[in-house]
Order: C-alpha cells, then structure tokens, then sequence
C-alpha cells in the first residue's frame, strides 16, 4: 500500500474517532465516580442540534461549541438532580434520558434538516503536518481534534496523578468510607455528571460542526451506546479508551476503504466491523482479571445517600 | 503544649443520648488522663459505640458536657475532633483497596498535607518509630488484614495525635499480632498520647489498660483497675448476673467418621478471593471440630463448599462425604436430605429472610421435615416447630408471627441455630455462632451446641473467637491462605500455637489414613 494511502487513512481514523473519544472521556470520569449514565446518545444528539442551530443562525462557530456543552451540561443536570439528588435507579433515568435527548433533539432540529453549514476546517501545522505517515493525522486537523488531544491529557492527569483523581476513585470505590472521611460524595458525584454531559454535549457538537457540518435526525448513529461499551470494556483505563476509540475510527475507514477497492463483502457485514473488531480488542485486552478489578469502580451505578 | 498531668485530657459527664426507641447512653461520666490506656468494656448494646460516636463528633449528645483539656466545647463533627488529635481506628476499616497505601494516607489527611509521594518519607519513619512496618506503596488490597489496621493507626499517627481510639482492635488479628499492636499502644501512651480500648476480652484488658470503664445497658456499671478484679467481677459488671457463664465443658473423643473433606481445592475466580487448597479434614460424630483463622482466609469459600451453595464438578463429587457418601457436587437441598444442617455468618439475609415470620422462616430449611403434604404447606405443623424452637431456646419475641428483622442479634441467632438443631442433624456446620451476641445468649448457644453434640450430632464450628472455640471444641485447627493447618486435640494445645497455625505457621498435612485405609494397608 502506498504511503499516502496510509497517510490518508490515519488522518480519517483520528477524525472518526474523537466524537467517541470525547462522550468515553466523559463517561469515564462519570463512572470513575460510581455513576452509571446511560443517557449519552441523548446529551450528545440534543448537543449536535443546539450546536449547530447556533452557529447556523448566528454565524459563530464557537459559540454553537460552547452551547453544544451547556446542552449536553443540561440534560446530565437533570440526571444528576433526579438519580442523585432522588436517588432514582441510575439505569431507568439514563435510558429515559436518551429517549428523552433523542426525541427533543429531532423535535427542535426539524425545521434545520439538511441546511448547509460552512464547518471547522482542517488547521495544518507547517513543518510538523508534513512529516510522513503520521504528520497529516497528528498536525492537519481542525481545531477540535487538537482540543480533544488537550482533554485526553487533561484526563489522563487528573485520574493518574492528581488528587482530584484519588477523590473521584475514592468515592466511586467506597462512598461510605469516603463521606466517612469528610469527601463531598454527592457533590464529586454531581460534578462528574455534568462534566459527563459537557463532554458528550462536545462530542455532539464536534459531529455537527466539523466532521459532517450539518443536522439530520439521529446523526450519532449509536456513538454514545458504543462509548459506553469502550468505557467498560477498557476496564476503566484512560489509555485503553483512546485506543478502542481510535480503533473504532481505523474500522470505520477500512470498511469504506474495503468498499472502496471493490471487495466482494457484502457492505452491511463490513459495517459491522467497527463494532466487533472494537469489543473484540478490548475484551481480549481486559482477560487480566487483577487489573481490572483496580481499576473498576466498585460502587458502580449504586444509588447512594449520606446518612449512615 | 502538654497540660499539666492532674487535668483530664477528655473528662465526659452526664453525657446522655436517646435513639427513637432505647436510651442508648444513660448519665455517662468517663475521664481520660494523658498518656492514659483506658479500657471502654461492655456487651453488644451496651452503648459503647454511641459512646465513642459522640467523643468523635459522630453524632451530637442530647446532654451532658464534653471537656477537653479542661476546656468545655462541641464536638461538631469528625473534621474538628481530628484537628484537636483525636484518631479513631473503627472495627471495619474505612480504607480503599485500589489505593496504595500512601493515597489511602494523603486523602484522609487533607490536600494540605501534601501528595502521596510527598508523604511517603514521613509514611516510613512513623510506622518504624512504633514498629508497624508499611510499604507505602502497596496497594491495600494486597494487605492482610492486620496490614490494613496498621495503616489505620499509621493514618491516625501521622498527625500530632492526642487521643486514640480502637474499636475492638484485636478482633480481627492473630494472638501474636495482638501482642505486636499492644507494644505499639504502650509506646504510644508512654510519649502521651491516651488511649481508650474498646473490647469485651477480659484477658487483654488487663493485660494492657490501667483502667476500665464497663458499660452496660446504657449506664456505667462501675470503674475499676482491671489488673485488680478477676474475671468473673469483670463480667459480673458487664452482664450483672454471671450466672451460667460456665467456661469449660468436658471434652468429647467422638466415634466414626461423620464428615470427610479429602484434599479439596478449589480455584476462586475473584482476584480477590481466597483459593482453597488441599484441605483434609475430618470430623467424627460427637465431637466438636473447631476452625479458627483470621477473617478472609478461605472460611467463607469452605462454608459455601459444605453447604453446597458452591458445587464441585461430579467428577469431584468425592472430595466432601457424609456418612460415607460424596456430596459434593449436591444441592442444598439434598445435603440437608441427608442431615446436613447449616448455620450461615450472616443472619440476616443469609440464615433468615428479615421480613418473613418466624415460622416462615422455620419452614425455609425445615420443610423436608413433614411440614409438606402433597406440596401443600402444613400451616399447623410449621406454626407449632415455630412455637417449639421459641420455647426451647429461650427465643426473645412476642410471638411466632414476628418479622425475624425484629428480633436482636443473639435472639434471632437462638432461632436459626434451634431451627438446625431441632431437625436432629447428622452433621451441623455453624459459622461464628456467637458473633455480636450478647454473653447470656452465647452461653446458651454453647450449651445447645454440647447438648447436640452429646447427642452424637458431628459438629463443625468456623469462628474467629478463639477463646470461644478453645471452650467448645474437642479437636481445633486454623484456616490461613485457604490452607488448613493440622488439628489437634484441644486439651493438648495452646492459643499461641493455634496463634501460629492462624499466621500460617503450619508444615503440609501428611496423608490422611482412614482407618479403612489404613485396614486396607494393614491387610495387604
């Protein structure tokens, strides 16, 4: 294979990849912290057409950005308030709040189905996009990408080195023994939902207004339930979760490739490819039974309140 | 900065709490001096842990006044009285397991303290100035359990520490880890630091306190000086009457074989869990085999192998025997046909459904005993077991329509264990069968226990107390690593011994020789 070929198809597995890259990494702190929130296909589809609603109508790409969070922001609030602040079963609220997300988000984006938008353009770095192979995926992307390679790091930090990481295990390990040391349990819980919702609202933002800039109805196409997974099946580990997006992004494009060159696979099992090749991995990386159990919030998805 | 010797360092008077329901603390004086080891003795229910509730700021007393150093104040809440040095090590630890040590540290002492690997140095020199070695950077799950208490104390001395207090600290560890801890304590209390040790084992009050308070429904029964009352005046002021608190029974040879564990092992699939390897085990009936060992160290894997909630492949089914016949890759159910009986630790949840009646609960694992007529349930039948187990064991309650929830840890405890008894067992496993129970009730389910042994009932008992099984068993040995140790008569061995087979302190079993094997051997 050529190298431009390769070039081209790193490139394109780094562009599908973030939007799953950036719902797991919030969905990673959020269920570090014990808290099972099933509700990120609607935070992220009510975060693409409040994003892209905004930067249609008033011309601004970043601020349609920055309301896509505040959507997805919103929607986890009223996660938060009814499984946290209720203690409503985590499961049943996060379900209806993708229903919920999925059909407020076709309602409100009826009237803006298939208008054209003039999206984020690819931003290359002199020099550094020029380098073969990986140049094009690390140093020509649009802005977003390089955003999101900020909040990978960011939360790679937070859960590995910094303290804010001990408390958010902490709590999502053991919430009695940590309100039993004086950790705001419900309040590190809050707060890691409504990043959650931010990060989700991003991803949602980040689908219409750079990779495809435009609204159709259900244009996550299942990232969120496939986020979910990622989250889970990388046993937790921040590292395994931009691998398995990443993966994710490189089966994507090997399928559109594979049609591409002609194969004579039938397209719809090739479309599965993403999601098997995806799992697959991440299973066979999770078998260490010791080390996922370290990494695993115990507490995960236990409604929880102070008082005993 | 220390006060003058004569002030108390904690002086509690007329402290007073009521829950909805009991007074929990009743008039309550106590006074600490510095460098003090002061011993807090009571029952299950006496109120001893409401008590270092409010002196830890837990909860807030309906009366009374607190006085610290002479200072009268408000124990708000946790936060403030660890900033006054106060520390408390609670019965169950409060520590993370996908932590290191040092993270477990640096999150309870506050942002300010530093990073975990800022805090290892002073991690490191704490814990060798008092002699409780600790990696810092191992995680907790890989601890032992006296490991995990270490850390406990280590966190509570890694600040200026004023006032300790251990929640039955010996509880959870070996004769000789005790012994270890007590070193530590004296240490501790010898640069000034007070203590106040909660526990019920007389023995080790007055080995190491200078004082004791005793508790005992709420209200101070008396203060003493531990090293000059016997074991009996002691215990006269925690249960009042001690009558029937005999401590020895006579001891049992037992006749054939009853159960026969042959080399079972037995792979646990959680990492965390405890492995079983090459157990052999035998116990005869009319004997009483005891089991001892620290918490986490196969008991509850073995329990489950007996009872057959966890079943061995057919292939192995030879593994576990009663009577001569394998059960091991049987259901409950039909072990129970055979005369198995079972007394789970757990009570409720586990050894009755909390919100069931009694004698629902009777009929749960009694039904194969005629309470059954063409599937139907015999209402009567169920009602009079019910009724007769009530009677028989003294059992607490207004009657047998109360939920089991109702009824208190030592009640309900006489219950369950006469539901086993009464369906005249072959072989009865009990787990911790006095765990949380009061003195009174613990002694009347030891005589149960000898009755039913005397009886020609085999006996297997799983306990952590040891005193509790050196009084009952006739032949005892020691769980460590999901490994047994060999047993030995009891009359013929000592706690320190049984102390060292629980540290794992034991050779490999030799192999087992049945006395038909063994005339088999003699034959060829």
């Amino acid at each position: 294979m050529d190298l431009d070929l390769l070039s081209n198809i790193f490139y394109a597995m780094v562009r599908t990849g973030t939007p799953l890259l950036l719902v797991a990494l919030g969905e990673l702190i959020c269920e570090k912290s014990g808290v099972l929130n099933l509700g990120q296909e609607g935070m992220m589809l009510f975060g693409a057409v409040i994003g892209f609603i905004v930067a249609l109508s008033t011309g601004n790409l970043w601020l349609g950005v920055l309301l896509a969070m505040s959507a997805g922001m919103l929607l986890s609030m009223l996660f938060a308030a009814v499984a946290l602040g209720f203690n409503a079963n985590q499961v049943a609220t996060g379900l209806a709040l993708t229903i919920f997300g999925v059909g407020l988000s076709t309602f409100v984006g009826a009237a803006w189905v298939g208008k054209p938008l003039a999206g984020f353009e690819p931003i290359a770095i002199p020099l550094l996009s020029e380098i073969p192979l990986i140049g094009r995926m690390l140093f020509a992307q649009d802005i977003l990408v390089y955003l999101s390679f900020a909040l990978f790091g960011l939360v790679a930090w937070v859960l590995l080195k910094s303290r804010i990481g001990l408390i958010i295990q902490a709590v999502g390990e053991n919430p009695d023994a940590a309100s039993a040391m004086g950790l705001p349990v419900l309040r590190v819980r809050t707060l890691a939902v409504l990043f959650g919702g931010a990060m989700a609202g991003l991803a949602g933002g980040y689908l219409s207004l750079a990779y495809t800039p435009m609204w159709a109805e259900n244009m996550t196409a299942g990232r969120g339930w496939i986020a979910l997974a990622l989250v889970v099946f990388a046993s937790w580990r921040v590292f395994r979760v931009l691998l398995g997006a990443y993966l994710f992004g490189l089966a994507s494009i090997i399928h559109l490739v594979a049609q591409g060159i002609g194969l004579s696979i039938p397209s719809n099992l090739l479309a599965m490819l993403p999601y098997v090749a995806t799992i697959l991995v991440l299973v066979l990386l999770s078998r260490d039974a010791i080390k996922t159990r370290l990494f695993a919030p115990v507490s995960l998805g236990k409604p929880w309140q102070p008082g005993h | 900065m220390s006060s003058s010797p004569s002030v108390p360092r904690l002086q509690l008077s007329g402290i007073s709490k009521r829950y909805p329901g009991c007074l929990a603390n009743d008039r309550i004086d106590l006074s600490i001096a510095p460098g003090e080891i002061h011993a807090l003795l009571g029952e299950n229910g006496a109120g001893k842990s409401t008590l270092m509730k409010i002196i830890y700021g837990v909860t807030q007393p309906d009366s009374g006044e607190i006085r610290w150093q002479g200072e009268p104040l408000k124990m708000r809440d946790p936060a403030m009285a660890r900033s006054l040095g106060v520390g408390m090590v609670f019965q169950h630890f409060s520590l993370f397991e996908t932590l290191s040590v040092a993270e477990n540290i640096a999150l309870a002492m506050g942002a300010a303290a530093g990073t975990p690997k800022q805090l290892e140095p002073k991690i490191r020199e704490v814990s060798q100035r008092y002699g409780m070695a600790l990696e810092p950077g191992r995680l907790v799950h890989s601890l032992s359990i006296g490991e995990r208490q270490r850390v406990e104390i280590v966190r509570c001395l890694m600040q200026d520490i004023k006032l300790l207090i251990l929640d039955e600290p010996t509880s959870v560890l070996t004769p000789q880890e005790a012994d270890e801890l007590f070193v530590t304590l004296r240490r501790l209390a010898a640069e000034g630091c007070s203590i106040l040790f909660i526990s019920h084992k007389l023995g080790e009050v007055r080995a190491l306190c200078q004082s004791a308070t005793v508790l005992r429904g709420g209200k101070v029964s008396g203060h003493c000086i531990p090293a000059e009352c016997s074991d009996l005046q002691l215990a006269r002021l925690m249960v009042g009457d001690a009558e029937g608190l005999e401590s020895s029974y006579p001891k049992a040879g037992g006749g054939l074989p009853r159960l026969r564990v042959d080399d079972l092992s037995w792979h646990n699939a959680d990492p965390f869990g405890c492995t079983l390897s090459q157990i052999r085990l035998e116990v005869r009936s009319g004997e009483i085999v005891g089991i001892a060992g620290v918490a986490g160290n196969g008991q509850d894997e073995l329990l489950a192998l007996l009872s057959g909630e966890t079943r061995l492949p057919r292939s192995e089914r030879e593994r576990i025997s009663l009577d001569t016949q394998p059960i091991a890759d049987l259901y409950p159910d039909a072990r129970r046909k055979l005369g198995l009986a079972f007394v789970p630790a757990e009570r409720l949840g586990h050894g009755a459904v909390p919100d069931m009646s009694l004698s629902d609960n009777a009929l749960l694992t009694a039904f194969q005993q005629g309470l059954l007529s063409k599937g139907l349930i015999q209402r009567g039948k169920v009602r009079a077991l019910a009724d007769e187990i009530i009677q028989r064991f003294a059992v607490k309650t207004p009657d047998a329509d109360a939920p089991a929830r109702s009824l208190s840890g030592g009640n309900l405890q006489k219950f369950i264990l006469g539901r086993e008894i009464l369906q005249n067992p072959k072989l009865l496993v009990a787990a911790h069968p006095t765990w949380g129970v009061d003195v009174g009730a613990a002694a009347a389910i030891h005589r149960a226990l000898i009755a039913l042994r005397d009886a020609g009932a085999a006996i297997l008992v799983i306990s952590e107390d040891l005193d509790e099984l050196f009084q009952i068993s006739d032949r005892i040995g020691a769980l460590c690593s999901g490994k047994l140790s060999p047993l030995a008569a009891t009359a013929e061995t000592e706690a320190v011994e049984v102390g060292r087979w629980m540290a794992g302190e034991f050779a490999p079993l030799p192999p087992i020789t049945s006395p038909l094997a063994a005339a088999a051997a003699s034959l060829s």
